[in-house]
């Protein structure tokens, strides 16, 4: 019983972002516009050069990984801007705040990163992907770790000044690890090894996942309140 | 100060026995330490970079561990003792950074080779770094002392990943394990002793510090205090 | 109705080691009312955030007890409404909306018919499809009315209850204000004399050593 209204709570909180965002538009029109502007800049700077899989495999996480630095911090950074904190204060108890905007970072990430990697095959010729289960894997566990860190991290940044700016540096050591992996992933995946080679890295990214998870399950509530 | 002057002489014989001590090929005198092939006198920097590096670890855990005595307890002075540990961590982790990067010019030819022990080094600097760049954007006390230790908390458990996965990886990309020699250094006795006098040097030094600083930056809060 | 105590010990405020306020005790039992009063910076809204469960003390406690039961922190917002001029609606969506949004993340049982008795009673009922984004201020502040008194709180936190309203809004304030004596527990922080004629109660925040004197 008490799960459940926990779990309904939590998913009201996940449509009024949701719904919030589909009327301001406040994080996906900049995150496309990211998209489309660093894979052009990208374009521009390989056109007729060779540049092997294994490098792309690396650029396409660093596309991934600035814009989710340039859209995720949104979701508390604009609750404190507007200074509707004290209002969901009010209303609900943290962990469904916090589970309510994970799941919609993860959504937001999700729609973002199924564009970039769509644009990316159609238009980097040279980024064949051997290993599609290897990739899918690994784009949706990378998504997740993804959103799991930043929406902590996200909490933490919305209370301090110069957010923009700060947010990257805070963010990068945290997230460091998952990068590694997704990006040794990805190059396993365009070499396209059996999937078992990657099992490692899965089993790694899955940990990171679960570990942030935890950490960001405890310590929420230190953050939520002032 | 009978403690300071001990711990300055103490550091200053480590350093000195340090460079001082021949190495060569069959050590049979108290003082002589064995040549580890391919290192030569390369392999002295294993009596600082090590140490440094332990130190810096050292310090990170006693800043994590008191920022989760703050947010149990909600006192100052635990947040005094964690950011000061992490200060003295941060300049721990330069130190080991330069010494180990300079080591790795002459004995792996370049300056920066990405294995995990560098790789881990690097990740703890960029914390460190993240840390203050957090605590300066902070300008309440309570807020600053709590964020910050939500933060170090956080990032002390991503550091264990990279030592499990940072293998896998690098093994991956590099066929041959050349930057995997390391730490197999067979020491002899006299070497062993050097080596642990210096640990225990450096993380004396460390600890003295961190109680100045401590102390410090309370003289510091009771002054500000005093002025309002 | 179900009988609600409040019990603030010690209550020690400091901001960057600066004290706002110290040792406040007092007990607030079903049916009474305090007025917490002060010159600017002296900690009402801070007292108040406080007893309200959403800002945690330095030092001291707060236990709200229900029907005997103590309410934990977790629970808190269930039982609290509050109303400040710092306090913000969400305003890319209608005041319907909002108060829609508050009943299902609540998950209180309130039907439609009484949610608009509640928005015809703050008088809103003409503009409730429009966006929070087009109102006044005094139009928001009767918003955050019927925010409070939604999920009909045993307690309510009022951090100047007549900020931007006309005439008529602060009529339908006292109102309330009245009404919440019968309910439960009143806590008003103000300095206007009419709002405090209204409550059993003073804290006054200016002294040393502020205590609750009956008036």
């Amino acid at each position: 019983m008490k799960l459940t209204t926990f779990g309904l709570t939590s998913f009201v909180l996940f449509t009024k972002e949701y719904r919030s965002e589909i009327r301001t538009r406040y994080a996906l029109n900049a995150l496309l516009m990211f998209v489309v502007t660093t894979l052009s800049m990208i374009l521009f700077s390989i056109a007729r050069e060779n540049v092997s899989p294994e490098v792309l495999a690396g650029v396409l996480w660093v596309i991934i990984f600035f814009s989710t630095m340039s859209g995720l911090a949104r979701t508390f950074v604009s609750e404190e801007e507007r200074g509707t904190v004290l209002t969901l204060q009010l209303i609900a108890r943290p962990l469904t705040i916090y589970i309510g905007k994970l799941f919609f970072n993860f959504l937001l990430l999700a729609s973002i990163n199924v564009v970039t990697v769509a644009l990316y095959l159609v238009l980097i010729t040279n980024f064949s992907v051997q290993s599609y289960s290897i990739f899918a894997l690994t784009l949706i566990l990378g998504t997740l770790g993804l959103a799991a860190a930043t929406t902590i991290l996200a909490a933490i940044i919305a209370k301090a000044h110069s957010k923009g700016t700060l947010f990257p540096v805070i963010c990068f050591p945290i997230l460091l690890p998952l990068l590694i992996t997704v990006i040794a992933a990805t190059q396993k995946a365009v070499e396209g090894v059996p999937f078992e080679e990657a099992s490692g890295l899965f089993r790694a990214l899955i940990a990171y996942i679960i570990v942030i998870g935890a950490v960001s399950y405890i310590l929420f509530d230190y953050i939520w309140k002032d | 100060m009978a403690l300071k002057i001990f711990l300055g002489l103490w550091l200053s014989a480590v350093i000195v026995v340090a460079f001082v001590f021949p190495i060569v090929s069959h050590p049979a005198r108290w003082y002589e330490f064995p040549v580890v092939p391919g290192l030569e006198d390369k392999a002295r920097i294993l009596f600082f970079h090590v140490p440094m590096s332990w130190t810096a670890v050292v310090a990170f855990i006693v800043s994590m561990a008191y920022a989760i005595k703050y947010l149990a307890k909600k006192k100052f002075d635990d947040d005094i003792i964690s950011a000061s540990s992490a200060g003295l961590g941060f300049m721990f982790c330069i130190l080991a950074t330069v010494t180990g990067s300079l080591w790795a010019k002459f004995n792996w030819g370049s300056f920066w080779n990405w294995d995990p022990r560098e790789t881990s080094i690097f990740a703890l600097l960029l914390i460190y770094g993240a840390y203050f760049a957090l605590r300066s954007a902070l300008d309440v006390e309570e807020k600053r002392a709590t964020l910050s230790a939500v933060y170090s908390i956080i990032a002390g458990v991503t550091v264990p990943f990279f030592i499990f996965i940072m293998p896998r990886i690098v093994s991956s990309l590099h066929p041959d394990p050349i930057v995997n020699t390391r730490g197999k250094i067979d020491m002899n006795s006299t070497m062993l002793v050097v080596f642990l006098c210096s640990l225990a040097g450096f993380t004396a030094l460390y600890l003295w510090m961190l109680r100045m600083r401590v102390r410090a930056e309370r003289l510091d809060l009771n002054l500000q205090s005093k002025g309002e | 109705m179900s009988i609600v105590n409040l019990i603030a010990s010690d209550l020690t405020k400091f901001f960057n080691r600066r004290k706002i306020f110290s040792d406040i005790s007092f007990t607030l039992h079903y049916g009474s009312s305090v007025a917490i009063t002060g010159r600017n910076g002296s900690g009402k809204s801070t007292l108040l955030k406080i007893l309200a469960g959403v800002l945690s003390s330095t030092k001291g406690e707060v236990d709200i007890q229900i029907d005997g039961k103590d309410i934990d922190l977790e629970h808190r917002h269930q039982i609290v409404g509050f109303v400040s001029p710092y306090l913000q609606m969400y305003d890319e969506f209608t005041g319907w909306e909002n108060l829609d949004l508050f009943r299902r993340v609540r998950g209180v049982d309130v039907r439609d018919e009484l949610l608009l008795d509640l928005i015809r009673r703050v008088n809103l009922f003409d503009r409730r499809n429009d966006f929070v984004r087009t109102y006044s201020s005094g139009m928001k502040q009767r918003l955050k009315y019927a925010f409070a008194l939604l999920h009909r709180p045993p307690i309510l936190f009022l951090d100047e209850p007549s900020a931007n309203l006309d005439n008529e809004g602060i009529a339908t304030v006292y109102d309330m204000m009245e009404e919440q004596k019968q309910k439960g527990i009143l806590v008003v922080a103000t300095n206007v004399a009419a709002e405090q004629s209204h409550c059993e109660f003073v804290l006054d925040l200016n002294s040393g050593s502020p205590i609750m004197v009956g008036q």
